[in-house]
């Protein structure tokens, strides 16, 4: 049940609705659900078998609506820390335009019908993962991680990251270490660019309670743990090009981004005033980083494969 | 309040309208678009359809 109550932003229940196709729009976390999309399109361009392209939208359609659903359920049971941080403030439950009860209708509606059509036209693993992703996102990051530990965005970016194994799984009926690998390049670039973020929004966060890294283990120890993660993102971004899952043009991409990314970290680990222009540098170029490294993977490993299927 | 204006229930402003009209809007998109989406899925699989191997 969401920390809420409903006549704190609402009124009556019988008060008609003013929510607008906007607002339902904006519950779905639109820009999140695009890279979510992305992601997922290329797990399902590196892998290998046939789909036909009629299969392969219905899946992306069901990814990006159980993505949707995913935040409407956030923005549902996070309206009360949401009202509290200036990022946030003006989403749809907390300006009082979409009543609670409504936006978790809608998330739980859109949820269902996701898994239901992608189990019933594309295939049970594929559906078993995005309501596996969906449970995730609002239940254990959600409800429970986000609220009560400072590690919140690194088991909760899993959810983040299943998006191109949901891809795969819908071509191949199945999982191997290429999605798993793929999986785990998104897991490790979300806690540098999170806490990066994080860095210089901690008195939003603060006010909130929410125990974000730097509220809760101050600024220089993000600062190194921003650094570690990148360290550790690093290779593993560069990583399917010498485990032989892309060519050299990916390698050398990868390689390139890679080592930006350490030196903005170094940059960011470095600079000791608290609001920085390391860290918007770092948060901004991080979300170039993931779009490049998959991008180019598409085109080295999968463009290839996918015209094939699309011209079969 | 009146017992005639009981009866009338409650009245939507013409903004409250026009919302509720764009909301209607989009539910009867997003259903045509199931009905169409459910239909090709059947033309492309055949009678494929009904078999969903894990």
């Amino acid at each position: 049940m969401s920390l809420i109550s409903e006549a704190e932003f609402n009124g009556t229940l019988a008060e008609p609705s003013m929510a607008s196709v906007g607002d339902y729009i904006a519950l779905m976390k639109p820009r999140v659900m695009s890279l979510v999309v992305f992601t997922a399109l290329v797990g399902l361009a590196v892998a290998p078998g046939a789909i036909h392209p009629v299969t392969a939208f219905t899946a992306l359609l069901c990814i990006a609506v159980g993505a949707g659903a995913s935040g409407a359920l956030n923005m549902w049971y996070d309206a009360d820390i949401d009202a509290l941080m200036t990022r946030t403030a003006r989403r749809p439950v907390p300006m009082g335009r979409v009543k609670p009860g409504e936006a978790l209708a809608f998330g739980m509606t859109l949820s269902v019908f996701a898994v239901a059509v992608l189990g019933l036209l594309v295939n049970l693993l594929a559906a078993a993962l995005l309501a596996f992703t969906i449970f995730f996102y609002v239940a254990i990051y959600t409800m429970w991680l986000k609220r009560s530990t400072p590690q919140n965005i690194v088991i909760g970016g899993a959810a983040g990251a299943f998006p191109p194994m949901i891809g795969w799984a819908a071509v191949t009926g199945s999982l191997s270490f290429e999605p798993i690998l793929l999986f785990l390049i998104i897991f490790f670039w979300t806690p540098p660019h999170f806490w990066a973020l994080a860095l210089y929004k901690t008195a939003d966060y603060a006010r909130a309670g929410v125990p974000m890294l730097p509220v809760v283990a101050g600024d220089a120890h993000t600062r190194l743990q921003i650094l570690l993660y990148t360290f550790v993102l690093a290779p593993i971004g560069i990583a399917p090009w010498p485990l032989g899952y892309a060519g050299p043009l990916y390698g050398v991409v990868a390689s390139i981004t890679g080592a930006i990314m350490v030196m903005l970290a170094v940059q960011v680990f470095r600079e000791r005033r608290p609001v920085e222009r390391a860290c918007r540098h770092l948060f901004a170029f991080s979300i170039l980083y993931l779009f490049l490294l998959f991008a180019v993977l598409m085109i080295d490993r999968g463009w290839g494969g996918l015209i094939a299927r699309l011209t079969a | 309040m009146s017992e005639q204006d009981n009866d009338k229930g409650i009245v939507l402003t013409e903004a409250q309208k026009r919302a509720r009209r764009s909301r209607s809007i989009a539910i009867a998109v997003s259903l045509i678009v199931l009905v169409v989406l459910f239909y090709m899925m059947t033309l492309v699989k055949g009678p494929m359809i009904l078999v969903r191997p894990l």
